[in-house]
């Protein structure tokens, strides 16, 4: 009964709710009793919200008994604790932050709160967004639903382990280097980060401002289009935030694929994963051209620039973005005898080794001397880069790649930095040009150590703004093919 | 050669990049927000006004207003400053280039080429708690407040043409008066809404290498600036001149002793690591709105004194005064054009319309004080109608526009100066009959009985008896003459 209510979709529980066959109070109440038998084993909360979640599903109910509809009428909602929500701790992953109650509520969660949805917790994630496995999180462990050994991805692991194991029906992630895209491939969920600009920064923390990105983790991607609905669109708090009209993508979903024109990049099919997961992708292309998609070959010859690209611009924003956590205003402040020394000490403190090495290489990447060498010439790297998909965008409409370099690897695996960075090789280069991209899940394969299959996400990326025509794509690929569905999380679930 | 960096907040009803109120003082930490205070997650949205008052300025100054510009990030660590980083602009400033004019007290005019004019966010304010004194050494904590964390600055940058400390005064002034002028900025410096640093170095005569340079900052009024870098001045020279050496360095300036004292030098400079706020976007302006703003702009300051001086032959203090003033500017030219003298405009300006505007609390004269009615009332006194007694009478009534016609008034009430001397003559013999005490202490030699005398007089003859002729006549009554 309690699971029947947690396993519907955000789309399901709008309808329910709003025709007032059960009510946001009792998904609320059924959410947590969910987590709690659950979170022990999985990890992905951080801050449970449970009496504001409460109020905030009575408020839904007696809306909906005024006679009001709301598009995610009580659809449980887990959010990456890197985004403020008023009165909550907020900690961004990171010890300097303990504490810390934001004063103020992110834009995107304030609108998805607004469209009905339930705040159920904060979710763990890289400290910072700093990462690719959720094993940088200062504050704890979360691990990958269908396998406790291994990782759920990152840095949004926390809201992609709390959306495929039944514990949220949403999840706020943010996307820097591919950090929703990643973890939704790891947990079989479907991650979506839409066009940089489209979905307020205002009240996200920031990592690299020019690469953040907001964006849903769900189980389908029609509740990916319904929460980005709800939290796309200008706002007069973030410069960034673009003033393109924002047509509805939930109404607008296809059927199938005819007369869409599907890239792969031959510089990524010349690059072999392994002959298991070479074969998943190799059938997902297959599965693209049977829904009546045509299938054409693109390059983008600077693609194997990305990381290095994104390991110079990243870590120079992130470097000036954490100057901020110094120990003089809120969070950790760890006594010198000087203010230098203040600074110092609180920040050796707070920070993980990750962030302080990325704070290191973008100290330097932007000091005097180097500047030209590192920084701007990164930045011409990245122009290329977005010209590369441009071109490419004249001969197809989406590109179709994998999302993750493996599947789900064993916690503790890539103890060497660089190898961790390579696992987002595919989702760099798309987010240095700010695209519009998905992961859905596109099925299982085999690890390299042999242990069951994991699965396995296939990226579909669109020129800016292309989301309406990506999020159509993905959907008829994801009913055609049914991969999400096929296994069930094996942790936590049906205990 | 000295060279000015000065910074000016600007009037603006918001702060740089939030909502939050732009005024001085106020309970500590009452005036900010998350974005002022730099709050994880907080996001920057520019001042339109802001870019707009220093736009307004750069083109006051004929700098050059290039079609892009953009914020960047300044990055060094400082307790009062909430997020690590100033918001400032580095290699693409909203202005570029200018002249600033400026005249001396002594009537000598000079110029000093403007480098830039960028726009950036204050910091807040330290308060160094514990120690007697108020200074960091010795406190044993520190408050900070950061209402003023925020604000709208806008750096100007000189290039080193002043020559002398008088000139550096001269150049303040005028950018002073400029941004009153355009409603920029108050420019009050108590409030630290114009603070200044300067860069000194000192050359042999005949010499077109720079000397070294040293920066001197903290000062906090017209006369700090100009005695710290004339103190500066003279420690260069005295260096040079005993064989020593002008270390680059940055000075602070201390006002109770008069001298300036090593801060930080060259080796110790920080490395800012400015780059693009990826937080906002690159500022691209239409040339169509410039121009609009070119064409708002009133003369400035320096032309009107150049003006005043040259074609007007106003005395050049009297000049900087008019000018002090900018509503007065289109009364004076009113009033010329009606065929007033300068001159006597002039002095009513700087006597009666500035007193009355000083009781009355008023920036600029009533809108009752019209040119017409203005101008006919000086021509009245100019050519010897009224007496300056009657004028005395005559002005609150013109000031408050209850006479529109003065010269129909004189005539109606019959204040018309009198030089006709049977009718004044009538006026002496009747003060004379009435003050025999006055008239005996005058024969005594006391002469300021005489004045009491005269004023009797005016007073019976309404003041339009002409001063001159009454005096004669009651010297001549009296036989003291």
């Amino acid at each position: 009964m309690a699971d029947s209510l947690i396993e519907m979709t955000a789309a399901e529980t709008a309808r329910k709710v709003n025709a007032r066959e059960r009510s946001a109070r009792e998904i609320a109440l059924a959410t947590f009793e969910r987590v709690r038998r659950t979170d022990g084993e999985v990890g992905a909360f951080l801050t449970l919200t449970e009496d504001l979640a409460l109020a905030h599903a009575d408020r839904v109910d007696e809306r909906i008994a005024a006679g009001e509809s709301l598009p995610l009428a009580g659809v449980p909602l887990a959010v990456k604790d890197n985004m403020c929500l008023r009165g909550t701790q907020t900690t961004a992953g990171s010890k300097i932050l303990l504490g810390w109650n934001a004063p103020y509520t992110a834009t995107a969660v304030q609108r998805i709160l607004d469209a009905g949805a339930i705040p159920i917790g904060k979710t763990n994630l890289d400290e910072f967004a700093m990462g690719s496995s959720c094993e940088n999180s200062a504050l704890g462990v979360t691990r990958n639903p269908y396998d406790a050994q291994r990782v759920p991805g990152g840095s949004s692991g926390g809201s992609a382990a709390a959306v495929a194991s039944y514990e949220s029906t949403i999840g706020l992630g943010s996307d820097t280097g591919g950090s929703i895209r990643e973890p939704a491939a790891f947990c079989n969920i479907v991650g979506f980060k839409p066009t940089y600009g489209r979905v307020s920064r205002y009240g996200l923390i920031a990592f690299a401002s020019s690469l953040d990105q907001i964006g849903p983790l769900t189980r389908s991607v029609e509740d990916a289009a319904l929460a980005y609905d709800a939290i796309a669109g200008v706002d007069p708090m973030d410069a960034t935030s673009v003033d393109v009209p924002h047509e509805s993508t939930a109404t607008s979903l296809r059927q199938d694929l005819k007369g869409l024109r599907v890239g792969i990049v031959k510089e990524y099919r010349a690059k072999s994963l392994g002959p298991a997961i070479d074969e998943v992708y190799a059938k997902a292309y297959a599965d693209l051209e049977t829904l009546g998609a045509e299938i054409v070959e693109i390059g983008l010859p600077t693609a194997d620039y990305g990381i290095a690209t994104y390991y110079l611009i990243a870590p120079a924003e992130c470097s000036s973005n954490l100057a901020r956590f110094d120990g003089v205003r809120y969070g950790l402040r760890v006594e010198g005898n000087d203010m230098a020394e203040t600074y110092d000490r609180t920040r050796a403190a707070g920070f993980g080794p990750e962030v302080k090495r990325r704070i290191l290489i973008g100290t330097h990447a932007l000091s005097s001397g180097y500047y030209d060498a590192y920084y701007l010439k990164a930045q011409k790297a990245r122009t290329k880069i977005a010209a590369d998909f441009e071109n490419a965008f004249g001969a197809c409409d989406v590109i179709a790649a994998p999302a993750a370099a493996s599947p789900a690897f064993r916690l503790g695996a890539k103890s060497d930095p660089y190898s961790m960075y390579l696992m987002d090789y595919y989702t760099i280069p798309v987010s240095l040009a700010g695209l519009p991209s998905i992961s859905v899940p596109c099925g299982w394969a085999r690890p390299d150590d042999g242990a069951e299959e994991m699965p396995l996400g296939l990226q579909l990326t669109a020129p800016l703004f292309g989301e309406r025509l990506l999020l159509g794509a993905a959907h008829a690929y994801e009913i055609a093919t049914k991969h999400a569905k096929k296994h069930a999380p094996r942790i936590g679930v049906r205990a | 050669m000295i060279g000015l960096e000065c910074h000016v907040e600007l009037k603006t009803a918001t702060k740089m990049f939030c909502g939050c109120k732009n005024e001085f003082g106020g309970e500590p930490n009452t005036k900010v927000c998350p974005v002022c205070l730099g709050f994880p997650g907080a996001l920057p949205v520019p001042n339109k006004k802001a870019i707009e008052l220093t736009i307004k300025a750069g083109l006051a100054f004929g700098s050059e207003i290039p079609r892009f510009s953009k914020f960047d990030r300044k990055n060094y660590f400082y307790p009062d400053m909430p997020k690590d980083y100033q918001i400032s602009q580095y290699d693409m400033p909203l202005c570029k280039g200018g002249v600033v004019e400026f005249w001396l007290e002594n009537g000598a005019r000079g110029e000093c080429r403007l480098t830039r004019i960028h726009l950036e966010e204050d910091t807040g304010k330290s308060t160094h708690a514990g120690s007697s004194d108020g200074r960091l050494a010795g406190s044993t904590y520190s408050l900070v407040d950061f209402n003023r964390a925020g604000v709208p600055l806008m750096e100007c940058v000189s290039e080193p043409d002043l020559r002398t400390a008088e000139e550096a005064v001269g150049y303040l002034e005028a950018l002073k008066r400029t941004f009153v002028q355009l409603g920029v900025s108050d420019v009050k410096m108590e409030e630290g809404s114009l603070r200044c640093d300067a860069n000194v170095s000192i050359r042999a005569t005949g010499s077109t290498t720079l000397g070294t340079k040293a920066e001197i900052k903290n000062m906090n009024s017209f006369k700090s600036v100009r005695l710290a870098i004339e103190s500066e001045i003279a420690r260069q020279i005295e260096l040079l001149e005993s064989g020593n050496r002008v270390t680059q360095e940055t000075r602070g300036w201390d006002e109770s002793s008069g001298t300036t004292h090593s801060q930080r030098s060259k080796e110790e400079a920080h490395d800012y690591r400015y780059f693009p706020d990826p937080d906002l976007v690159p500022l691209e302006f239409e040339a169509a709105w410039i121009e609009e703003l070119r064409s708002t702009l009133p003369d400035p300051p320096f032309k009107r004194y150049v003006r005043y001086v040259d074609q007007y032959e106003l005395p050049t203090k009297n000049a900087a005064q008019l000018v002090e003033n900018p509503a007065w500017e289109v009364l004076l030219d009113g009033a010329v054009r009606r065929g007033v003298k300068p001159k006597s405009y002039a002095n009513l300006l700087l006597g009666d319309v500035a007193k009355k505007q000083n009781e009355d609390g008023l920036s600029e004269p009533a809108a009752t004080f019209t040119i017409p009615a203005s101008s006919e009332f000086v021509k009245l006194i100019e050519n010897g109608t009224i007496t300056s007694k009657a004028a005395k009478e005559m002005f609150p009534r013109i000031w408050s526009g209850e006479i529109t016609d003065p010269a129909e008034y004189v005539k109606r009430e019959g204040l018309a100066q009198s030089s006709d001397r049977d009718e004044i003559k009538k006026f002496v013999d009747e003060v004379i009959a009435t003050n025999a005490d006055a008239v005996a202490e005058i024969r005594k030699g006391k002469e300021r009985a005489l004045q009491f005398l005269l004023g009797q007089v005016m007073k019976a003859s309404r003041g339009k008896a002409n001063p001159a002729l009454v005096n004669e006549l009651l010297r001549e009554a009296i036989g003291s003459g």
